[in-house]
């Protein structure tokens, strides 16, 4: 069993959760996720792994409640404990020393993007930020990402709040060199980043989500294009170079299930109201 | 013993399986066979001659006592015949449903030579339902012999190897990666040709005698096989499968509706699909599907398609002669209704705006002198290509090994072009302690042979276990 300790909201909608689960954690690193199950009748959703205590035994994951699955988990109390997490799963970020390094996060993925920037900055690397959201709400770790970077610049779609859109990045690599870009965030954005670094010839690593079910290389769900080769995105990733991801296609595969996601989640708001039944102890 | 008794005249029919009406059970994920009565299992127990050298038991990967537990059940001792099979096998309410015995028990039994051989399978089946409605007896508790045991993975090789070395008083863990127990048997073979409440009570008595299993445990990324061995295992069974898709290569591969038999399988099996939205993972399927492949993945996928209310086509490069699959699945199979499309392979996926495949063009084979896995090579014929309309597709053209644990285990020698295992006679693989079976060595095989796999390998584990310091 995997109990919940703790739990953070981090904006509107957006949890983090801390859960004891000391196997995985001995072995987890930036980069790599976990999938959750919530209880028996549940699916396998995978998560990013966003922060981990070795002597603790602990796990962190921060999730958006896009669907069923999420918006049920967001329900979840401290001290409910999940049917299954397993990891650490997918290979860990590359980390070492590149020299200046650019970290962009969006969203709900600022969280996992920050373990990566605190490693990059332990392994010696110059660290500039990025992190946006769509609105000046749904921006998330403001504090952690200023505490952990050298330099750190705020982004939200409408300008709420910093600078409106990317065009400002665009400026920033005139003027400024970079040896390596990591990217974690929504498929659009992590493809506008990877065309604008593209001229600078900065390697530029995004993490993929396709859809997932087992995570270890058993269905082949969460096949992306990577420089025209088929790859699983669970075993060969997540992590690709973003100059070489066919990214019309991850959004496309991404949206596979869309109708049926609708009808689930539609159904269940409908229910929870009432009983709750079997669903939240299995 | 039954000898004494005059000799009645032997029955050349065997007693029929009765099943589901193919109308019927085309519209649910119940299983097929429904099982003997104990009229029928007696009838059939009867007609075997209790050979002195049974033939059958050679046939048997494990060698059930086969006449000595056919005769427990012409003596109604129905608790004395299932512990007899058990001293062999420990999954016989799987292995009595999916076991090959046409080609393995029956195809040697005598009677086989007059008219149909005893139905083995069917019988030990029988005893096996008969246990799951009365209780396990579990057997006495070894001695504990002090050594430590891990076994990677839990389907039918892992299973029985741990079965056989707790029995022997060793203390087995078991790591499984997925959330369940069972491998094929629970994410592969679907509901209706093996239920599931069966695997869960079959893994359910393994973990009476005392296994450790631990689910969820991906072995190469939680722990390695040499991080294992540090860390207490005195030796280790490596029972992980062959659970990596093979696509085809070819063009449109990657639009919506095209699914490797793997994850079509496992969305319906383990996640349960089909019960859809009752469990959270859909599935999609449409009314025309086709299924590439011809063995018993291709018939499980197109069987569960038909129960899902689409049409399917077969789509197979050689000729129905030399279909893969168990005779018996493809008779169901075209009861149920299947059509089949001999000697064409595809060539391209044609997606519609959306980028869900709407098409696929094929080409006509014809069969050319035997390759070099003895069946007649398909040929392309030049000018015949067709374009089919399909608006789903299960690409069920075999699996490989799951590179992560040979990946991660220095010194473990593995076929480079086959990514299995190499193992010596015992299972013994190139390391020290450390051994192998099931179709993680042989590449995708059967249940039975995944156990006598276990089986061997448990036998040179406690030998080697028992000789080490
Ligand atoms: C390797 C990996 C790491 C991930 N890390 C995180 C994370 O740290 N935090 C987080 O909130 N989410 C993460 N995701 C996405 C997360 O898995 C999905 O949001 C989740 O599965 C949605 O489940 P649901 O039932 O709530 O929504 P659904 O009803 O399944 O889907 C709702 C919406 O989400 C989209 N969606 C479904 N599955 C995915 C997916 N796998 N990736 C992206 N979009 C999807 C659907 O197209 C739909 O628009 C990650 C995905 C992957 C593959
Ligand atoms: C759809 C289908 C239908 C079939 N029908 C029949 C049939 O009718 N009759 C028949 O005899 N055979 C049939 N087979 C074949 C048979 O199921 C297999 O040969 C048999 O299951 C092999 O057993 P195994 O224990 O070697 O591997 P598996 O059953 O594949 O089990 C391996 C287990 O190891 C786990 N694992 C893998 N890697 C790791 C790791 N690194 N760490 C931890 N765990 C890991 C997997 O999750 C899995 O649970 C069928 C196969 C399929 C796919
Ligand atoms: S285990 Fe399989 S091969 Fe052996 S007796 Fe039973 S059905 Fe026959
Ligand atoms: S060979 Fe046939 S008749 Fe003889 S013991 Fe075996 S099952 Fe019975
Ligand atoms: S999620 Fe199944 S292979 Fe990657």
């Amino acid at each position: 069993m995997y109990k919940i300790l703790s739990i953070q909201e981090l904006a509107p909608k957006t949890k983090m959760f801390e859960v004891s689960a000391p196997d995985i954690v001995a072995k987890a690193e930036p980069g790599q996720f976990v999938i959750v199950i919530i209880s028996e009748k549940g699916e396998r959703i995978p998560l990013t792994i966003s922060d981990y205590n070795r002597e603790k035994g602990t796990l962190s994951f921060a999730f958006h409640e896009v669907g069923k699955t999420t918006k049920e988990l967001g329900l979840l109390q401290v001290g409910d404990d999940l049917e299954n997490v397993t990891g650490p799963l997918g290979n860990p970020s590359e980390i070492k020393k590149f020299g200046k390094v650019l970290c962009i996060g969006g969203s709900v993925m600022i969280a996992p993007l920050l373990l990566q920037v605190k490693a990059m900055k332990e392994a010696g690397n110059h660290v500039t930020t990025i992190i946006g959201a769509r609105i000046k709400d749904g921006l998330l770790m403001k504090e952690k990402a200023e505490a952990l970077s050298d330099k750190t610049y705020i982004a939200t779609d409408d300008g709420s709040i910093g600078h409106k859109g990317l065009d400002f990045l665009k400026e920033i690599l005139k003027k400024e060199k970079f040896d390596r870009c990591v990217v974690m965030g929504p498929v659009a954005m992590m493809y506008e980043v990877s065309e604008i670094t593209k001229p600078y010839g900065i390697p530029t690593i995004v993490t993929t989500t396709p859809i997932m079910m087992d995570g270890m290389g058993m269905c082949g769900v969460c096949r992306v294009t990577v420089g025209g080769k088929m790859l699983f995105g669970c075993f060969d990733g997540p992590e690709f170079d973003g100059h070489q991801v066919d990214f019309d296609q991850l959004v496309q595969r991404q949206r596979l299930f869309l109708p049926e996601e609708r009808v689930k989640s539609l159904l269940w708001e409908k229910n929870i109201g009432g009983c709750k039944c079997d669903r939240s102890k299995a | 013993m039954t000898e004494a008794k005059p000799k009645p005249k032997i029955k050349k029919e065997e007693v029929k399986m009765p099943k589901q009406d193919p109308k019927v059970r085309v519209k649910n994920f119940n299983e097929v066979a429904l099982g003997y009565t104990e009229e029928q299992a007696f009838e059939e127990a009867t007609r075997c001659l209790q050979c002195v050298k049974p033939q059958c038991v050679d046939g048997c990967p494990v060698e059930v006592p086969i006449p000595e537990f056919i005769k427990y059940i012409k003596e109604k001792k129905y608790a004395e015949g299932i512990v007899t099979i058990k001293s062999k096998n420990a999954l016989p309410a799987v292995c009595g449903r999916v076991c090959p015995q046409e080609e393995q028990c029956q195809v040697k039994c005598v009677l086989g030579k007059i008219g149909d051989p005893v139905s083995i399978g069917r019988l030990e089946r029988y005893l096996a339902d008969w246990e799951l409605d009365h209780g396990f007896q579990l057997p006495e508790k070894p001695q504990s012999t002090g050594k430590k045991v891990a076994v990677v993975g839990a389907g039918p090789a892992g299973l029985t190897a741990a079965a056989d070395l707790i029995k022997l008083g060793h203390e087995v863990t078991m790591y499984e990666a997925l959330h369940l127990p069972g491998g094929v048997l629970i994410y592969g073979i679907p509901e209706f040709r093996l239920p599931k409440a069966i695997v869960r009570n079959e893994v359910a008595y393994i973990q009476k005698l005392g296994v450790n299993l631990r689910v969820g445990n991906l072995v190469g990324r939680i722990h390695t096989i040499p991080e294992l061995m540090k860390t207490g295992a005195d030796a280790i069974f490596i029972g992980s499968g062959a659970g990596l898709p093979r696509f085809m290569g070819v063009k449109g591969e990657n639009l919506g509706g095209i699914y490797s038999a793997n994850e079509f399988l496992i969305r319906n099996n383990l996640m349960k699909s089909y019960v859809f939205p009752e469990y959270d993972t859909p599935v999609r399927i449409g009314k025309h599907v086709v299924v590439i492949g011809g063995g018993n993945v291709a018939m499980d996928c197109a069987r569960s398609s038909m129960r899902l209310g689409a049409d399917v086509c077969l789509l197979y490069r050689r000729s129905r002669d030399e279909l893969p699959a168990r005779q018996e699945e493809i008779e169901n199979a075209e009861e149920e209704g299947l059509v089949c499309k001999f000697l064409a392979a595809p060539l391209k996926f044609n997606g519609d705006e959306k980028g869900w495949v709407k098409s696929m063009e094929c080409i006509a084979m014809e069969l050319g002198p035997p390759d070099e896995s003895g069946r007649r090579r398909p040929i392309p014929i030049e000018g015949s290509e067709f374009t089919m309309e399909t608006d789903t597709v299960i690409i069920a053209i075999g699996q490989t090994p799951n590179p992560i644990i040979q990946r991660t285990t220095d010194g473990l020698e593995v076929n480079p072009r086959r990514g299995t295992i190499l193992v010596n006679e015992t299972g013994k693989t190139s390391i020290d302690g450390v051994y192998a079976g099931g179709d993680v060595v042989t590449g995708a095989a059967t249940v039975i042979s995944a156990m006598g796999a276990g089986k061997t390998a448990a036998k040179a584990m406690h030998k080697y276990l028992m000789n080490k310091k």
